[in-house]
């Protein structure tokens, strides 16, 4: 890749910040510089203070020591006010945050032109802020329907909304948190080929990603966090993967191998099973999964997977077909008699469908298990006792917090899912449901959790593993099946499939030859 | 049958109807410029009974009608701002602080008006507001009386909806206030200020409010009672639910709600020999209630209404 010029003025430098939650310190004096046309990539574990720095750098945080630099066009750096957005929007710095900050009631001109305007003006003027969005979106390659309600978009439009957003108030810094992770490969494409672009016409761009592969492919330059604290700033064309996931997490991350496994009887099966309306839904759905054995179910996501997934977990009822998990057949099912039927699940969106942010961790870590007498008597809580095992779960799963007693939502995306994963597998179902599992996930926390699914499945248990990413698939799973337009292939063993024909049929391909 | 038909005919139905739902109007776009930042404001009924005694108050100690506009949505403003205080950067319940506040400025009302007026048997009255008289419209046949001939107040609430739509939709700050009930953090990124945004709403629905009561003891009636109130603010409540939260269908419901009690009175004259009058009284309040059933069920609720937000925390 074209590095920038050696001389390129400095954008932007963040000096000695530290920033401390109680007696958790999330950065620790952390200095780094961006200069013009520079592509940098953040990284390291979860919960390594990524997502805070930025937010410091970008006023949503203050942080305790230390100052935000930028250069104000004449090449000197002043420093930022600290604790305004308004005022590092003014220095021209724009943020695309790990969750959108869209308001879905508003269409997308209108988020973008939201705060553009003085509140005391009589009337938006909206037709000139359409003619300059129309031409950002030329010049950039970045399209979406400017009068489309923001609630009607996918994932990867809603980002093109938020880089708008901050390429429409001349952005001359653009930070965007962990933005490939809710992305198809195909979309993750598309942005960084549109990151360069604007990296090239002067921009300097900060992303955060666990994916090492695109961090190689995409930055000019890799600097990595770890306990919050700068362990390493070095030019992209001098790191290898393996070296920065050692960077990353302290020591060597092995890698996950899966052995040959000794698949049994048949656990579960879904018999032409059809539910949903609209783009989100599944037709005669026809699957069977064997215990000790981890079926990965491949596509493109808006292709059903969610529904799939939704009707599994007992949240959808089918109007055609019917599930029968080990003796038992359900049609009727909902939520409880699924779980009480041996099923386990790792959701999808885990902030909305794993966890009850407000609660505190030791409760999300009993919520699925409340009836068991281990957690309640007499229909009262066992407080002493949910508390003791959280402890115990905290420690098997290295879930980094401030204590059992913290509330969840207090906790790093990756973190929170490590939540979701002890609460899972605790239990030692019969089936998981594991839908996108390492989304989001630093390379330390992904092994752990094919460590633990492999495990589950030596156990006996069967796995039904709902990915995107082909290596994780190609990686963990004994057969594949491809979902696509709501329809689901046959799963075949992984031994005879390779990516190229995977990919071809996630995109539709010989399923349709063969109809 | 003849005679209910007569009753939709008779200009004065249609002016009782408009006046009944004036108040109502004031309510419902406080209480909907209140919800759409995100924030409830059950002190709408106190609130109501504060302008209610204010207004009147202030009139009656020589203010001038205007003046006492004035002071009632002051009044309410005032209210307004103790709920926004608590429930905005205080981040409390907005149910306990909006019921908190009902009770504090009804009782906080009575308790002034009992100190002013110790020993009073029948309240005084004021010279209140007199219906315009405007040239052309208020003599048209039928459509005059019906439509034409009411007070200033009425036609300063049918402003103030023409005023919220264009505000809420047309202008940056309606958009503001739209996106923080929606997502406040969406506001906050794009650099505006979360809490200046909802305690400004709360602030100024909450004085609109007051000008409900104000109209009660300035243009329907002339004087303050205890109790006058008697359950329009929560009316409003739902009728911000029934309006989904637009201007313009929140007057809808306000005058759908004054027709039904309009009509009540009336049907009560021609047929209340041999039903009981309680069944008549009831009839707006269960109208309203299937009217919520039907619409409300495909309500489009600001996604962050009743969510306190903070900032610097997740
Ligand atoms: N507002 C807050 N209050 C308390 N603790 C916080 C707060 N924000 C972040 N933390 C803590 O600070 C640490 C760093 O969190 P941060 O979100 O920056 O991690 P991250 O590197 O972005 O991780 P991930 O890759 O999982 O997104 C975490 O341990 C988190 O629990
Ligand atoms: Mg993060």
């Amino acid at each position: 890749m074209a590095l920038p010029a050696k001389d390129a003025p400095v954008l932007l430098r963040l000096d000695g910040i530290t920033k401390r939650f109680g007696a958790l310190t999330a950065n620790d004096a952390v200095c780094l510089d961006l200069k013009q046309g520079e592509i940098l990539a953040l990284l390291g574990e979860n919960g390594a203070g990524k997502t805070t720095l930025m937010n410091i750098l970008f006023g949503h945080y203050v942080a305790d020591e230390g100052s935000v630099l930028v250069s104000r066009g004449d090449g000197d750096l002043s420093p930022l006010e600290p604790g305004s957005p308004h005022a590092a929007l003014e220095a021209g710095v724009g943020m695309v945050h790990q969750h959108f900050t869209l308001a879905e009631n508003l269409s997308v001109l209108d988020n973008i032109l939201l705060g553009t305007e003085k509140l005391s003006t009589l009337k938006s003027r909206r037709a000139p802020a359409r003619r300059k969005l129309e031409d950002l979106m030329t010049r950039s390659g970045l399209a979406v329907s400017l009068d489309m309600r923001v609630s009607q978009l996918s994932v990867g439009e809603k980002q093109r909304v938020e880089i708008l957003k901050a390429l429409y108030r001349n952005a001359k810094v653009l930070v965007l948190d962990e933005p490939t992770a809710v992305l198809t490969p195909q979309e993750s494409d598309t942005l960084f080929a549109i990151l360069k672009k604007l990296a090239d016409a002067g921009l300097g761009i900060i992303f955060i990603s666990h994916k090492l592969a695109e961090v190689m492919a995409a930055s000019h330059r890799i600097a990595v966090l770890r306990g919050g604290a700068k362990v390493a700033d070095l030019p992209t064309s001098e790191c290898d993967q393996r070296q920065l996931a050692e960077l990353m997490v302290g020591h060597e991350v092995s890698e996950t191998v899966r052995g040959t496994g000794a698949p049994g009887d048949t656990l579960f099966i879904l018999t032409g099973v059809s539910a949903g309306e609209s783009r989100e839904s599944i037709r005669d759905v026809n699957l069977d999964l064997r215990s000790g054995e981890i079926l990965g179910i491949a596509g493109v996501s808006g292709n059903g997977q969610t529904m799939l997934a939704r009707v599994i977990s007992g949240l959808e009822t089918p109007f055609a077909g019917s599930m029968r998990l080990g003796e038992r057949t359900l049609t009727q099912a909902n939520a409880r008699t699924m779980i009480d039927a041996g099923l386990a699940r790792i959701p999808e969106d885990r902030h909305r469908d794993g966890i009850v942010g407000a609660m505190t961790v030791s409760e999300n870590l009993a919520i699925e298990a409340i009836r068991k007498p281990d957690c309640q008597r007499f229909g009262l809580l066992r407080f002493a006792a949910m508390r003791e095992k959280a402890r115990a779960m905290i420690d098997a799963y290295d879930i980094r917090c401030q204590g059992e007693d913290s509330p969840a939502r207090l906790l790093s995306g990756g973190n929170i899912q490590k939540i979701v994963l002890a609460r899972t597998l605790e239990t030692e179902p019969k089936v998981v449901l594991a839908a996108q599992p390492s989304r989001g996930l630093d390379v330390g926390a992904t092994s752990e959790v094919y460590r633990r699914l492999l495990a589950a499945r030596a156990r006996g248990a069967g796995v039904l593993l709902i990915s995107e990413d082909l290596d994780e698939l190609m990686r963990l799973s004994d057969r594949i099946a491809v979902i696509h337009r709501g329809h689901l292939s046959d799963a075949e063993p992984t031994e005879t499939l390779d990516r190229g024909t995977l990919g071809l049929r996630m995109a539709g391909h010989t399923m349709e030859a063969a109809e | 049958m003849s005679d209910i038909l007569e009753i939709f005919m008779s200009a004065s139905f249609w002016a009782a109807a408009i006046r009944i739902a004036t108040p109502l109007i004031f309510g419902v776009v406080g209480a909907l410029i209140c919800e759409r930042s995100g924030v409830l404001n059950l002190g709408i009924e106190g609130i109501f009974t504060a302008g209610a005694m204010a207004g009147w108050m202030a009139v009656w100690l020589g203010a001038g009608l205007w003046g006492g506009v004035l002071v009632a949505a002051l009044a309410g403003g005032f209210f307004g701002l103790i709920h926004a205080v608590l429930t905005v950067p205080l981040g409390l319940s907005q149910h306990v602080s909006g019921i908190g506040v009902t009770l504090f400025a009804t009782s906080l009302s009575y308790f002034i008006y009992r100190t002013a007026l110790p020993d009073v048997s029948s309240p005084p009255r004021i010279e209140a507001f007199q219906p315009l008289d405007i040239p052309v419209l208020s003599d048209l046949p039928f459509l005059g009386p019906a439509l034409f001939q009411q007070t200033p107040l009425t036609f300063l609430a049918l402003f103030l909806v023409a005023a919220t739509a264009y505000v809420l939709y047309r202008t940056p700050l309606g958009l503001a206030i739209q996106a923080v009930g929606d997502n406040p953090a969406a506001v906050e990124s794009q650099g505006l200020s979360v809490y200046g945004l909802r305690m400004g709403t709360v602030v100024a629905g909450s004085a609109i409010m007051a000008l409900g009561g104000a109209f009660l003891t300035m243009s329907a009636f002339d004087a303050f009672f205890f109790g006058m109130v008697n359950g329009r603010g929560w009316i409003c409540i739902a009728l911000t639910v029934f309006a989904s939260w637009r201007p313009g269908k929140a007057l809808l419901g306000a005058l759908l709600f004054g027709a039904f009690d309009a009509f009540q009175v009336r049907l009560q004259t021609e047929v209340g020999s041999f039903i009981p009058g309680q069944v008549f009284l009831m009839m707006p309040y269960l109208l309203s209630i299937a009217a919520l059933i039907v619409v409300a069920r495909r309500a489009d609720y600001p996604r962050a209404l009743l969510v306190p937000y903070f900032r610097g925390q997740r």
